[in-house]
């Protein structure tokens, strides 16, 4: 299973970033190898649709779970449709924030306003 | 902590808001993402201490020496910014058709400079801004960009206030995101009503927590009474309603935060504004 | 010939100068302010005919699709996005550029229309008015406004601009022989002000300036005015009158002395325009 978290940062200590669109960087963690991999995330240069570039790279990534604070519509969309588990967490080191999913401690990003569809 | 100042639309007093909300928080550090005005800093003297380009957006460009004038790219492009094999860089619009075209492989786009961001070192503290060329837009990157080049400078439990950008897109959730409290500015109008509603609406998608301040709120009881009916519907405080007072345009004449004017009857409620909004956070000091 | 009324800034009266130019110049009116156009309801024309502004935006194929995922890679808008099941469309930041289909090998993937606005034409007892407005919830106003001032017929137009120096100022200036910037005496009013001048230089067109709400005093624009070198084509006094006026929606040149005023405009704009 793969396990994304939105980083400030490379290392697995780094703090978790609850912006998903421009965050700087994934950190991908592999359940099975029990590896970590930190990747830049495209979105942070976009002019507009960073939620939805960001979330096309995680999707890519083939992340089954994806840790972070909040998603913008449009990404909401996406990760939905892709069948990843989204989840919300507060701002504290990556790894932290993974034993806590593990532990089924994180709750489900269910986002209840309506999609706003993109603008600039 | 950070506290983002929107509104839907520009005009409805926000920057009068922030100025005033500023001087009543004491040491903080300022973030003018009201790029499409970026009037904030007026209020200051200071220095700039830093200057960046920032490259926001991407224009195509055409190398002469492989261009063989086959006029193919001018055919695909939509928004007809291309004449005699020259780009006119204010209608490309940066989508790369013309580059996938092309023959010769002699067009690529390449990022654009879209604006100059600054570090000014205010008597009252940091204030992060941005001056776009003309033409240019404003972009969630560039906002992005304004508040991260703000944060180097917070120490401990300083508050920082960003001066939000218009509209309802890519920038608004820029700014709202990962802010403790959104203010949103209105005045009682009917567009100033749509735009609060829209705002709302995209605020959901975010766990900051969204307060309501109605701007000349007695120039329409009427319409005063529906924003604050839609805002209990929705369970959101209406923190401050200020009413008009022609010494706002004084403040923004002298250039002097409102709350330099004791006798101002706008500048007492968005002191009383800042006692509730104190009142209902935790973290503010 | 096309005069563009434009201001740094939102709320410095560009609408009420625009208006009441028009109908002392005998202009036919045209409001560009397409997210926000406000200037019908001071003209009050009656409307003749309506047209909506549509573009289009890629819809595919699932059967032909592929999920080879070029177009996704090929938007610079990201407006769409590979699921690994189907490929989404973000219709609202589509630029409609067409790189989507250039590079779908399997012709998999089609155009369609949408409707983002209107533009709407109409008649007053003296002049003539067009504008174009943007549906609410739509990001992209320089559709709608192409649209607009593409279409217009030969003749004299003033062309009512959106605030700022945006993209869609950019636009609407492409179509005009001359410029108007309006402002107000506050640094504020002068701070944006000197970001439309830059703007208007551009295009190497005349321009000029009109200072609303005015004072009457040497206030901070005439002094710019002054040591620019900049025409000052007139100034239109601040009072309790016009703001009543105003609110009531009513045109300020049916109030004798105002019409004064925006008839030396007018007299200024002649001597400084290259009058076609």
């Amino acid at each position: 299973m793969k396990i994304v978290v939105s980083a400030t940062g490379v290392s697995k200590e780094s703090m978790l970033d609850k912006r998903f669109g421009r965050c700087e960087y994934f950190i991908i963690f592999d359940t099975e190898t029990d590896s970590y991999e930190a990747v830049p995330n495209s979105g942070v240069n976009a002019s507009g649709g960073a939620g939805i570039k960001a979330a096309n790279q995680i999707i890519e990534a083939k992340a089954d779970v994806l840790i972070t604070g909040n998603l913008g519509p449009n990404a909401f969309e996406l990760i939905e449709k892709s069948k990843i588990k989204a989840v919300t967490c507060e701002v504290m080191p990556v790894n932290r924030a993974i034993e806590l999913y593990q532990k089924n401690m994180l709750s489900d990003i269910f986002s209840a306003g309506m999609a706003h569809h993109g603008m600039r | 902590m950070e506290i983002a100042v929107l509104s839907g639309k520009g005009g409805t007093g926000k920057t009068t808001v922030v100025a005033a909300l500023s001087e009543m928080a004491g040491r903080i550090i300022r973030v003018d993402c009201d790029v499409d005005a970026p009037n904030l800093y007026l209020f200051y003297q200071g220095n700039d201490i830093e200057k960046k380009n920032f490259y926001g957006g991407k224009k195509a460009k055409i190398n002469k020496t492989l261009c063989i004038k086959c006029e193919i790219c001018e055919e695909v492009c939509k928004f007809g910014a291309i004449k005699n094999s020259s780009i006119d860089p204010f209608l490309c619009e940066g989508c790369g058709a013309c580059t996938l075209v092309c023959p010769k492989n002699a067009i690529r786009l390449e990022d654009e400079k879209t604006a100059d961001t600054f570090i000014t070192k205010t008597e009252k503290g940091i204030l992060s801004r941005a001056i776009m060329g003309v033409g240019s837009d404003g972009s969630g990157k560039l906002v992005t960009h304004l508040r991260k080049n703000a944060k180097r400078f917070v120490e401990e439990k300083q508050i920082t206030i960003l001066d939000g950008s218009p509209g309802i897109g890519c920038s608004v959730i820029a700014s709202i995101t990962g802010a403790d409290i959104a203010l949103i500015v209105t005045e009682p109008t009917r567009s100033g009503l749509d735009d609060l509603k829209r705002i709302l609406e995209l605020s959901e998608h975010f766990d900051t927590q969204v307060m309501i301040c109605i701007n000349k709120y007695d120039i329409n009881p009427d319409m005063t009474k529906q924003i604050e009916a839609y805002a209990s519907k929705k369970g959101l405080f209406v923190v401050g309603k200020i009413p008009f007072d022609e010494k706002v345009m004084e403040s923004v004449n002298t250039l002097k935060p409102i709350t330099s004017f004791p006798d101002s009857i706008a500048g007492k409620a968005i002191e009383a504004m800042w006692i509730r909004m104190k009142s209902l956070t935790i973290n503010v000091n | 010939m096309n005069i563009a009324t434009l201001s740094g800034k939102g709320g410095t009266g560009k609408t009420t100068v625009s208006t009441n130019l028009a109908i002392t110049l005998g202009f036919n009116y045209v409001d560009c302010d397409v997210e926000e156009p406000n200037g019908f309801i001071f003209l009050n024309p009656s409307i003749k005919k309506q047209e909506d502004v549509t573009v289009e935006y890629p819809v595919i194929d699932q059967e032909k699709c592929t999920l080879c995922g070029a177009c996704v890679n090929v938007c610079q808008f990201n407006a769409m996005a590979n699921t690994g099941k189907e490929i989404v469309v973000f219709n609202k930041l589509c630029h409609d550029c067409g790189a989507c289909k250039i590079v779908c090998k399997q012709n998999a993937l089609t155009y369609e229309k949408r409707t983002t606005g209107k533009v709407e034409s109409g008649t007053t007892e003296s002049i003539t008015c067009h504008r174009g407005v943007l549906n609410v919830g739509e990001p992209m106003a320089v559709p709608v406004i192409r649209a607009l001032l593409g279409g217009l017929p030969d003749g004299n137009h003033l062309i009512d601009c959106p605030p700022g120096t945006s993209c869609n100022v950019v636009t609407a200036l492409r179509y005009a022989d001359a410029a108007i910037l309006v402002t107000e005496p506050s640094e504020f009013g002068l701070h944006d002000l000197k970001m439309a001048v830059e703007l208007v230089k551009l295009y190497q067109i005349p321009y000029g300036i009109v200072i609303n709400k005015d004072d009457g005093k040497e206030n901070m624009i005439r002094n710019y005015c002054k040591s620019s070198g900049t025409i000052l084509l007139g100034a239109i006094p601040y009072s309790m009158e016009a703001a009543v006026l105003y609110s009531r929606g009513n045109m300020l040149c049916d109030d004798p002395s105002y019409r004064m005023n925006f008839y030396a405009i007018t007299e200024k704009m002649k001597e400084v325009f290259t009058w076609k």
